[in-house]
């Protein structure tokens, strides 16, 4: 929404298509938790600090260009947001409130109370659309795959998942922005529709994709007991706001064994609290339902009620008493660093074809700061927008070609009925990648990962089925695992290759971090199937100046 | 013996005759009936059509359905270990099974 508020208001006629409802499912819209931003209103800060911090948590794999631009971006984003009205909390005396989040210096994340800040942003930027007459929005519209005419992008092809109709879009520009591919996890926070789609789009129409084995684990996602209604990162703004100890089964508070002790704060970052939860567990320290408490019983009752009022009272709806008993939480599947290659202005190596928000890879290296994923949705939607916009009025002499969608189209027929069951072929999906391809993983459980994808894709075969009118449910789930699979490999592909422990990747067989791997992967699909480059280090020259 | 919730469903598209399937799923405290609908796709049938995005963080607002004949979000409403009766939307244009037109009308293709 943010690229196509952009791109409209730069001249473009702009068309916004959802696989799912407008501005309902995706990523944004389920963040609780808060957006970072070097707005200085807690205390003084610059956008320096920010991408300091940034560039430590990525691990030395940053895209300097892009973590750059997102730290230098996101205060003018948040506060075009706060302009919007979305509501950013305040002190009394007007100024915006900023949580201290781990890995930040200072305190730099603006919020929405209570646990509200994605369905604010995304109220707001959908207004905003709204507002925008000339964007055209359609959703329920499955985007199967771009049309590629000589090597550019002039448009796409899908169906309509309503009415099972075939659809063709031509287009001067194309911007990816469907977030990232957590619903490959068999525990995710994800929505619906985020299995990867984008990455799997720019993979077929010829991009690269850069640091795919680096899936996000946040750390905290709720396990027991069961709550309904409540999504289960929620966690993170209670550690914000509270604090919050973290225990193992003997009630001992681990981080500190692993990373520097907590003291009451909220500090490790996300790649090491995911470790050292992980290893407790193994090591048989792990809470009945395999995670580890989360206690706030040290926190007075008043005070979780200042913090949080009407979200108390839904915990108390699901039987939990915050004041008297701790949760168990474990890790969950949350966000992707890896994606789409692009350059600064998001044009990926194919023409007219952009990416925007998690869907790019590389901004983040290694390991995301908590805070980050909204500013680059912001900041690199806007930065997208403003390019296909001037991309597509450059290239108004374009003219669509029926022989780019030919193949898309013969596939969007389909022929064959699906022979088994689509869904459980999905969970066997989510499963395969949640035993072999978490945040800890080896060679061999990453080599029979990569053949339980093959015994899965070829329970799927090649041919999709036929449409069937109205909300066809085993077609999309056909389409979305033929995405699945392809991005699940990507993935896969690339965890095999790092040879080392860095940040989200961390390899049982290899666990050191090697300075010689201090380098992206590209991944590109080729005629023979995917097809992986080391690429050099990462910003090598600057940082032999900074030594 | 461990309990049972059986849900009943209303299926089909508009202009069939109305149909209902009953699933049963085993019952465990503090699931949703988005748990439920779910997991009958994986285990019963994937052809039975709902809505949703986010599962359960009650953020999309995509699953509203009648559950008992009371209109309420899928994700929110507890499951239980009885017979629970689930109807699309009555007051939306009826897509098929569970799933009803809530797009606004200038976002739909036309």
């Amino acid at each position: 929404m943010s690229a196509a508020i952009a791109a409209h208001d730069a001249g473009a006629d702009v068309l916004l298509v959802d696989r799912s409802l407008i501005g309902r499912g995706g990523a944004t819209v389920m963040a609780q938790m808060t957006v970072a931003a070097a707005v200085g209103e807690e205390t003084p800060d610059d956008w320096r600090h920010h991408y300091a911090d940034t560039l430590k948590a990525g691990r030395g794999l940053c895209d300097e260009k892009l973590s750059r631009l997102l730290c230098e971006s996101a205060p003018a984003a948040i506060r075009q947001m706060d302009a919007w009205h979305v509501g950013w909390a305040r002190h009394s005396d007007g100024r915006m409130r900023q949580a201290e989040a781990p890995g930040h210096d200072r305190p730099r994340c603006v919020y929405v109370d209570f646990l509200n800040t994605g369905p604010a942003i995304s109220r707001t930027l959908r207004a905003q659309v709204q507002r925008r007459p000339a964007i055209k929005r359609i959703g329920d519209l499955c985007i199967v795959d771009l049309a590629v005419h000589d090597g550019i992008v002039c448009g796409a092809a899908g169906f309509s998942v309503s009415d099972g109709r075939s659809v063709t879009i031509a287009a001067h520009a194309v911007i990816v922005a469907t977030g990232g591919l957590t619903r490959a996890y068999a525990r995710n926070s994800a929505s619906a529709n985020m299995g990867g789609d984008g990455y799997a789009l720019a993979l077929r129409a010829g991009a690269e994709l850069i640091d795919m084995e680096f899936v996000q684990f946040f750390p905290i996602g709720h396990l027991a007991p069961r709550l309904v209604g409540m999504d289960p990162i929620m966690w993170d703004p209670f550690r914000y706001k509270l604090g919050g100890r973290l225990l193992n089964a003997d009630g001992h508070e681990f981080i500190g064994d692993y990373h520097a002790a907590e003291e009451g704060r909220y500090r490790a970052p996300r790649d090491i609290a995911t470790y050292s939860i992980l290893k407790e567990v193994a090591a048989g320290r792990g809470s009945p339902s395999g995670g580890v408490y989360l206690s706030f019983t040290h926190v007075p009752e008043s005070r979780l009620r200042e913090a949080f009022g009407p979200v108390i009272d839904r915990l108390t709806a699901n039987g939990i008493d915050l004041t008297r008993q701790a949760v168990e939480v474990s890790p969950i599947a949350h966000y992707h660093m890896g994606g789409v290659r692009v350059m600064p202005d998001m044009q990926t190596c194919v023409p007219h074809l952009f990416a925007a928000g998690e869907a790019v890879g590389g901004a983040n290296g290694a390991n995301r700061l908590s805070g980050n994923a909204i500013s680059e949705a912001l900041v690199f939607g806007r930065v997208a927008g403003l390019a296909a916009a001037k991309c597509a009025q450059a290239n108004r002499a374009q003219d669509w070609r029926d022989e780019a969608a030919e193949t898309v189209l013969a596939l969007i027929a389909g022929r064959t009925p699906m022979a088994g069951n689509s869904a459980a072929l999905l969970a066997r999906l989510q499963g395969v990648m949640a035993n072999h391809a978490g945040p800890i993983r080896n060679r061999a459980g990453l080599q029979s990962a990569l053949t339980e994808l093959e015994a899965l894709k070829a329970a799927l075969g090649s041919v999709a089925p036929p449409p069937q009118p109205g909300f066809d449910t085993v077609r999309l789930d056909w389409f979305d695992l033929r995405n699945m699979l392809l991005v699940a490999e990507t993935v896969i592909t690339a965890a095999l290759a790092r040879e080392e422990s860095r940040g989200a990747h961390q390899r049982e067989d290899f666990p050191l971090t090697d300075p010689e791997w201090a380098a992206n992967q590209m991944i590109r699909l080729g005629p023979d199937g995917l097809a992986i480059e080391p690429g050099p280090r990462v910003g090598e020259a600057t940082r032999s100046v900074a030594e | 013996m461990s309990a049972i919730a059986t849900l009943v469903i209303r299926r089909g598209a508009p202009g069939q005759e109305p149909a209902w399937s009953r699933f049963e799923v085993a019952y465990q405290p503090g699931q949703s009936v988005l748990d439920a609908l779910r997991r009958i796709r994986i285990e019963h049938d994937p052809t039975l059509a709902f809505r949703y995005s986010c599962i359960n963080a009650n953020a999309c607002k995509e699953c509203m359905m009648l559950v008992d004949g009371k209109t309420t979000y899928a994700c929110t409403a507890r499951l239980e270990p009885r017979e629970m009766r689930l109807e699309p939307l009555p007051n939306k244009p009826h897509i098929r099974d569970l799933v009803t037109e809530i797009a606004p009308p200038d976002e739909r293709l036309p």
